[in-house]
């Protein structure tokens, strides 16, 4: 069984890469590439894959759920400037792919029980988003 | 990695076959059937599948991406009647069914030219309402 859970976080990137021109990083990452940054309101879901404890009924404790994402994604990076303060965002270009990567590998050694990390969708506006599930 | 764009476009459209008698067209397609048409806002996502650059941090050019599928999609669907303008809709009833087929085929052939095979376009997905979404693989 999947059961997804939802969080949001407040954080502003700049996307662009130092090895690039201003004009290239334009033209590679439009708005996305202003120097002083933007923000958005990131919405996370995270799907873990498991099979409901005949004891509890439950696949995965949300409580603890709840405590994991909050430590390992919301407090990081809610309400930071990603480029700035979020490691590796200081030489990983915070693009909303590599947003995915990096909450993937915080949260990916939290799962390694018989409940796994299935997916994480990222929503950078409600017109675009990404999955990544640990293929390379 | 997978990437999903959401695209809109709002067209009216009549649904009526003309094969079969009105009575049976009434009886399909209900009030879609209406003489006179009637529209829908659109939302369509494009999915599409291929690695993370490792310089860009990007799976695609989602610039370009955005002008190829308003390029060949949003423009020639939005704020038309899907009937009378759209050339796919001459002879084929406008469904949202035929409306993904059409879709699917016009940014399946720029897809290839554009971007060849990585990433790859891998999905359409078009909500004629909230509550009526058509899924089409490419």
């Amino acid at each position: 069984m999947l059961i997804t859970r939802q969080v949001e976080f407040s954080a502003s990137h700049v996307c662009r890469n130092p090895a690039f021109t201003d004009e290239q990083n334009h033209a590679l990452y439009g708005a996305a590439a202003n120097p002083k940054g933007h923000g958005h309101n990131f919405i996370l879901e995270v799907t873990l894959d498991g099979s409901p404890d005949p004891v509890t009924g439950m696949v995965f404790d949300l409580k603890e759920l709840k405590e994991v994402l909050n430590r390992e994604v919301v407090e990081p990076m809610d309400h930071r400037f990603l480029n700035f303060e979020v490691k590796p965002f200081d030489r990983v270009v915070p693009t909303p792919e590599n947003v995915a990567i990096e909450i993937w590998r915080r949260l990916h050694p939290h799962f390694s029980g018989p409940v796994r990390l299935r997916n994480v969708r990222l929503f950078e506006t409600a017109d675009l988003y990404v999955d990544y599930s640990g293929e390379e | 990695m997978k990437l999903t764009r959401r695209y809109r476009f709002s067209a009216s459209h009549r649904l009526h076959a003309p094969a079969l008698p009105d009575a049976d067209n009434i009886r399909i397609y209900g009030k879609c059937n209406n003489p006179f048409g009637h529209g829908h806002d659109y939302v369509m996502e494009v999915v599409v599948r291929g690695p993370v650059d490792g310089v860009t941090g990007l799976v695609v050019d989602m610039r370009s991406m955005d002008d190829l599928v308003r390029c060949e999609v949003v423009d020639a669907f939005d704020h038309k009647n899907l009937n009378t303008d759209v050339p796919e809709f001459g002879r084929t009833v406008p469904t949202s069914e035929n409306l993904a087929v059409a879709a699917g085929r016009r940014l399946r052939n720029a897809w290839k030219e554009r971007f060849g095979d990585v990433p790859a376009l891998e999905k359409i997905r078009i909500h004629e309402t909230r509550r009526n979404i058509f899924e089409l693989l490419l």
